[in-house]
């Protein structure tokens, strides 16, 4: 049997595309609430600042798949969007301490610039503090989306129609190594392109910063 | 969402029934073990290939950090799980399927994915020790071994055990893919015992598990971290180094304030 009919292949790359969505909107999400919590430990209030601590600190101490399953178990609603709250539950709380690792690198002048200029709390973040913020933590930002992509193939687990768990139901169907081999041939060859591409992106960047 | 979560009874059952969790325990831990053994040991392989002066095995360390770095873990346990048995009957000759432990498929999996990271971590450990390091020991006449174990190790370690300790927890965590493959783990245990009895109390447990492994390693890292970052202080030798109170600021050059 052609293991790569057209039936098949459009099957399969219907999941890459679903794998694409839930990255993208979860890296979006996990980077407004990992802002939102990198700020709070930073400037909070002290029982606030302890309970994000102790947020992040649970989330990177436990496995993502626990979290996926868990989100599975207790939430009922449409996959994409709980795929979603998973990644942004364990996501967040990793960017939330690479956005931390951004501020901690502006310099203490540009805090004191702004506010002897008049700025508020928030208008110093947002127009003097976070722009710098970001820009020097793009190269991490991007490893993470890199990893959210990876991950997301935990999905399955919870049959999440993703990339590869699509790949999984056709692979039923192989029969002889052959097949097999093709087939995941094709799906290392998506991802690696996709998140190689992201970083020689990253890496060109950097070099336009630093070349400038 | 979460009825049941403080449910005496629930809890009491699924404390009668805690032997599938530890002995997930145990599996998630050897497979740690091992795995951070294979990942250690061919991470510092490949870190040293990719600054050796040979084209040939720096290439084929970039090939393979590349490779394990920008695909995902399951789909590479999947992969081993999935093809390994035939191929395995291939290599082997057998007349059937050579079945693949999940103990050693975990073990591999993480190893081999996390040995890409490792490599790296060593690599700009190398890199980031100056070459002027080494010269200047030996002007000093330091021997060669002396040289690694006084002055060029000491400064690459400082420089790659946060990270490395940081790929120990994420070693740690992915060995729950596993559970998508049936191997028995922590992870695996807890979630058949959530399908079985529809407890979430199952997940709490597992939680509370994984922390305790994971969370000790964080901390260790976070105080490497802190050490690291620590200026050096140079040693109290009696009879050297007494008449140099740290207040001083008098320097001199062969003997000569200046």
């Amino acid at each position: 049997m052609e293991i790569f009919n057209a039936t098949n292949l459009v099957y399969i790359l219907g999941g890459f595309v679903k794998t694409i969505e839930i990255s993208v909107l979860s890296i979006a999400c996990s980077i407004a609430v990992g802002t939102v919590l990198a700020l709070v430990k930073s400037y909070g209030p002290r029982p606030l600042r302890l309970l994000v601590s102790a947020y992040i600190e649970l989330f990177r101490c436990t496995p993502n798949l626990l979290w996926i399953l868990f989100i599975y178990f207790t939430v009922q609603g449409i996959d994409i969007l709980i795929s979603t709250l998973a990644f942004t539950l364990f996501t967040s709380a990793v960017m939330a301490e690479i956005v931390r690792a951004g501020l901690n690198a502006v310099p203490v002048g540009q805090f004191e610039a702004a506010r002897s200029q008049g700025f508020g709390f928030i208008a110093s973040m947002r127009y003097i503090i976070l722009p710098q913020t970001f820009r020097t933590i793009t190269p991490a930002l991007f490893g993470q989306c890199t990893t959210v992509i990876k991950d997301s193939s935990y999905l399955s687990g919870i049959n999440v129609a993703e990339f590869m768990y699509t790949t999984n139901v056709v692979m039923a169907h192989a029969v002889s190594l052959d097949q097999v081999l093709l087939l995941y041939g094709f799906v290392f060859a998506l991802y690696f392109s996709l998140n190689f591409g992201i970083s020689l992106l990253v890496r060109r960047h950097q070099r336009s910063i630093a070349s400038a | 969402m979460l009825e049941g979560l403080f449910d005496p009874k629930r809890w009491a059952l699924t404390f009668a029934n805690m032997g599938p969790f530890w002995e997930g325990f145990g599996v998630t831990l050897r497979v740690v073990a091992s795995g951070l053994a294979l990942a250690l040991l061919l991470g510092t392989l490949l870190g040293v290939f990719s600054t050796s002066r040979s084209r040939l095995l720096r290439g084929a360390a970039r090939i393979y950090v590349e490779f394990y770095q920008n695909t995902p873990l399951p789909v590479q346990v999947l992969f081993m799980y999935m093809a390994g048995p035939q191929f395995l009957q291939m290599v082997t000759g057998a007349a059937q399927p050579v079945r693949i432990a999940p103990f050693a498929l975990g073990a591999l999996g993480v190893g081999l994915y996390h040995a890409a990271y490792v490599a790296e971590v060593i690599r700009t450990g190398i890199e980031a020790v100056p070459r002027g390091q080494m010269e200047a020991a030996q002007s000093q006449g330091f021997s060669r071994v002396q040289t690694y174990a006084y002055i060029i190790l000491p400064q690459t370690f400082k420089i790659i055990l946060p990270p490395l300790c940081n790929q120990a927890l994420n070693l740690v965590k992915n060995t729950s893919v596993l559970a998508l493959v049936a191997g028995g783990d922590l992870m695996y245990r807890s979630d058949n015992f959530v399908s079985l009895y529809g407890y979430l109390q199952g997940y709490i447990v597992c939680c509370l598990m994984y922390f305790a492994i994971c969370f000790p390693i964080a901390m260790l890292g976070q105080w490497l971290e802190r050490k690291s970052k620590e200026r050096p202080r140079a040693k109290v030798i009696p009879g050297v180094t007494d008449g140099l109170d740290e207040g001083s600021t008098a320097r001199t050059v062969y003997g000569r304030e200046v």
